[in-house]
């Protein structure tokens, strides 16, 4: 069986644009939620986010790129150059017809088309926009797709492209996406990820009628708390992160640095509800099982779960459910945290961004923190590693994600028993 | 040890995925049989727009489904939650259901996953709440907004309804992801999933989104119907874009012979995926990344070229891309094998294209008749293919179908009757 390395890793995030920036924020349990800048929120029920001070240039990007890509792309192709920098590939050298794309992203090019919708109907003043008005790659904007093509464009990768658009768990299933074209041999370098930039009026309102969102709005910094007694939604964020999956021999032959391989990936359907979710767990609960079976992997060996931990009543009572249910006691004894205490809910984005979170954990030896934990939940007693990061070697990482469609979604990554040091 | 899992995702190579139901929503007719009466026919469903009025638009024609009534096959609390593509997804789903006769009640709700592809999600309805959100304000804005209008609404709803919890999955790539959600349904069943709604639909006729569409360059501006969508020939001028499009059941071929199903219309046998990763907006007129597709999809169904009895292209109607895909279909394939493109009686309809086109590969070797490509009489100089203008008789055992989407994204599929 073909297996996956990941070779690179790249990030852009609130609170610090690249891995580096990024694994400090996570690290040191600083929140980068605020009150929202890129428009003004006033008349929203939840008036907070978690933003990236994101410079396009800086990044690396040139003129043309910033004109034509939406913020989500810009995010991706940053994150995916970091990445690929990271793994040391040189891609005048590698055979790029080899090379494929495969990235997440619930909500695609909101942000550009929210952006001329409002100018080519006056400020929703006409159902029959005047189509004169709209900017020359309006279309991008429309089709999701435009994330992987944009991608491949930047690297020349001519092997196969793909946008996975499962909801919030687009980001784990985009990972996994390419992890089964490396299995399956129909790719050996796959540029995998996920993005999503919904810091706008129209995804802000989506959440408010069915009160996802947090809106602890004079409060901003401590807003986002998942697993407190007192969460009360969800803050939006954006953020998008790259990881290079390698076929393992290769990236070995290479001599790579292996942060990790896929040890384990699956995807399930509540069949239950778009947006609710039963309290007992079973489907993530069976994503998780089929990951572990699939890597050979016990409860014991899991060193870390990182959890969607999203801060909605629900989510957190449902994954604790899930844990026990899939991992029975030694769910009471794994360190768990959920970064979006820190760096906000990025919908489609955030799967892979904690994915990267997972990597550099095992990489690193660290456990981030759940910031905010402050009053225990008696449905949430598990330890979610409250406010500080912890030392403790990790050579198996769980991360779990639930988006509306009733996805429920879970990888864990490992360090490959080849590279594992021998104990005493 | 662990609990195991109701099924195990470790790919199992000696698996096969067959096509055993297939329910079509098209602008030349409702329902399998009748638009495959019409496409067999030549019958264009193509025509000015009247979901709304066009007359201020550059491009005023489309293939609408005339005399669809969502009410026919869903209930009135769900129609109100979706979007009109999500609403010809689930109709579609009924019939291919229905044509397989496989009822999802009370079946392994882990063995049944839905992996659809979309172009462009919920357009309308997402038009309607922004709308609300800047005509009026945020609290216009309904609560069905956030399931309604995400690419994710399709598969999200149809494994909801049907209950299925298998792996579920939403491919985007534009015109080509159709081909994407069969090979990826296929992937599934080898890693245990033994029945896959699959497909797609589109719904890409609404005022905002024909905005978005005009500026890529590609539409057809002419006014009659004969003159607008003419791939291939001296005339093309763009093209036409369409709504609805094709449910398809993949099942692994053992459940489909254990349950006794009605019919396997064809193995999906072979894939292909590259892209040109030319350039962000034009067409490229190299047709090197989409022959390397059609190489890819022959030899993974390790079938030699001359086993290809048919093609059912991709149309684009940009001359420069129908200049590609004639170029990269005789490189690989020489210039005898037939090819046809039914969509001249629908026009693009992106996600939903390439599975109608999947539909109409698996008829066309069901009833040995290859439907013809309307509005081709002279093809451009120098594309010397065998294209199939009027309905032709044929023994077809393997027929590949090609797709392509906007942003470089090229697929070949290979198709075989059992």
């Amino acid at each position: 069986m073909r297996r996956s390395a990941v070779t690179g890793v790249g990030v852009v995030a609130p609170g610090g644009v690249n891995r580096e920036a990024f694994w400090d924020t996570i690290t040191s349990g600083r929140t980068a939620t605020r009150k929202i800048t890129f428009f003004d929120p006033e008349g929203f029920r939840s008036q907070i986010a978690a933003e990236a001070d994101f410079d396009p240039h800086a990044a690396g990007l040139d003129d043309q790129e910033i004109n034509r890509m939406d913020r989500y792309v810009q995010f991706a192709v940053a994150a995916a150059m970091e990445a690929v920098t990271d793994a040391g590939l040189d891609v005048e050298q590698i055979d790029r017809d080899r090379t494929a794309v495969t990235l997440g992203s619930a909500v695609g090019g909101t942000m550009v088309l929210e952006r001329d919708y409002v100018v080519v109907s006056n400020h929703g003043q006409k159902w029959l926009v005047d189509h004169e008005y709209a900017s020359p790659f309006l279309y991008q904007a429309l089709v999701p797709s435009t994330l992987a093509s944009e991608v491949a464009l930047k690297f020349g990768a001519h092997g196969p492209s793909v946008v996975v658009s499962t909801g919030c768990t687009s980001g784990i299933d985009g990972i996994g996406y390419g992890h089964q074209l490396i299995q399956d041999g129909e790719a050996d370098i796959v540029i995998s990820g996920a993005s999503e930039t919904g810091i706008s009026p129209i995804s802000m309102a989506c959440f408010d009628p069915i009160k996802a969102t947090s809106r602890r709005n004079d409060d901003p910094a401590h807003a986002s708390r998942p697993f407190d007694r007192d969460r009360d939604g969800f803050v939006m964020g954006e953020g998008s992160a790259v990881l290079v999956l390698e076929e393992f021999e290769s990236a070995q032959a290479r001599g790579a640095h292996i942060y990790c391989e896929v040890a384990g990936y699956a995807n399930r359907g509540n069949a239950y509800h778009m947006t609710g979710l039963r309290p007992d767990g079973a489907e993530m609960a069976e994503a998780i099982l089929d990951a572990m079976a699939q890597g050979g992997i016990e409860p014991e060996d899991i060193d870390y779960i990182n959890a969607h931990g999203s801060g909605t009543k629900q989510n957190d009572r449902h994954e604790t459910a899930a844990y026990k249910r899939a991992l029975g006691d030694q769910a009471y004894k794994i360190p768990i945290s959920s970064i979006k205490s820190m760096i906000g809910h990025s919908l489609g984005g955030i799967g892979a961004v904690e994915m990267a979170a997972c990597a550099l954990a095992i990489d690193r030896g660290v456990v981030p923190p759940t910031a905010n934990w402050e009053n225990p939940d008696p449905e949430c007693d598990l330890d979610y590693t409250p406010n500080e990061a912890k030392r403790k070697q990790v050579d198996a990482a769980l991360s779990t994600g639930s988006g509306f469609g009733g996805f429920q979604s879970a990888m864990i990554l490992a360090r490959p028993q080849e590279l594992q040091e021998v104990g005493i | 040890m662990a609990t195991a899992p109701e099924i195990t995702s470790i790919p199992n190579p000696e698996r096969r995925a067959v096509i055993t139901g297939i329910g079509v929503i098209a602008p030349n007719g409702i329902g399998t049989e009748k638009w495959w009466e019409a496409t067999r026919a030549g019958q264009s469903g193509i025509g000015r727009i009247t979901r709304f009025d066009p007359s201020q638009y550059p491009a005023q024609l489309a293939g609408e489904v005339e005399g669809f009534d969502a009410a026919d096959y869903i209930e009135q609390r769900m129609i109100v939650q979706t979007d009109h593509w999500t609403h010809m997804a689930l109709a579609a789903t009924q019939m291919a259901l229905e044509d397989a006769q496989f009822d999802p009640e009370g079946k392994d709700p882990y063995r049944m996953s839905v992996i659809t592809a979309s172009g462009s999600g919920g357009n309308e309805f997402g038009q309607k709440e922004i709308e609300n959100l800047w005509g009026k304000g945020p609290i216009f804005v309904g609560a069905y907004q956030s399931i309604a209008w995400f690419y994710a609404a399709t598969t999200g709803q149809i494994a909801i309804k049907y209950g299925m919890k298998g792996p579920c999955g939403v491919v985007c790539q534009e015109g080509a992801g159709g081909l994407e959600a069969l090979w990826h349904s296929r992937r599934n069943i080898l890693r245990n999933v033994d029945f896959v709604i699959s497909g797609g639909t589109e719904a890409p006729i609404g005022p905002y989104a024909l905005t978005c569409q005009l500026t890529t360059g590609r539409l057809s501006l002419e006014s009659d119907p004969e003159d607008a969508y003419r791939p291939f020939d001296s005339r093309a001028n763009g093209y036409v874009p369409g709504e609805g499009g094709a449910i398809i059941i993949v099942e692994s071929a053992d459940h489909a012979e254990a349950r006794g199903a009605p019919q396997v219309y064809a193995e999906v046998l072979g894939y292909g995926a590259t892209n040109d990763a030319d350039h962000p907006k034009r067409s490229t007129a190299d047709g090197t990344q989409l022959g390397r597709a059609i190489t890819l999809a022959l030899e993974r169904a390790g079938i030699g070229a001359d086993e290809v009895d048919a093609v059912i292209a991709d149309a684009a109607g940009v001359p420069e891309a129908d200049a590609a895909e004639a170029q990269a279909i005789r490189d690989v394939l020489g210039n005898e094998v037939p090819v046809t493109a039914p969509k001249t009686m629908v026009g693009r309809l992106y996600g939903g294209g390439a599975p109608l086109d999947v539909a109409a590969a698996v008829l066309a070797m069901r009833d040995g008749v290859l439907p013809p490509t309307t509005n081709l009489d002279s093809p451009a100089e120098g594309l010397d293919l065998d294209f199939v203008t009027e309905p032709r008789e044929a023994q077809l055992r393997t027929v590949l179908v090609n797709a392509r989407g906007f942003g470089g994204f090229n697929s070949a599929l290979v198709l075989r009757r059992p």
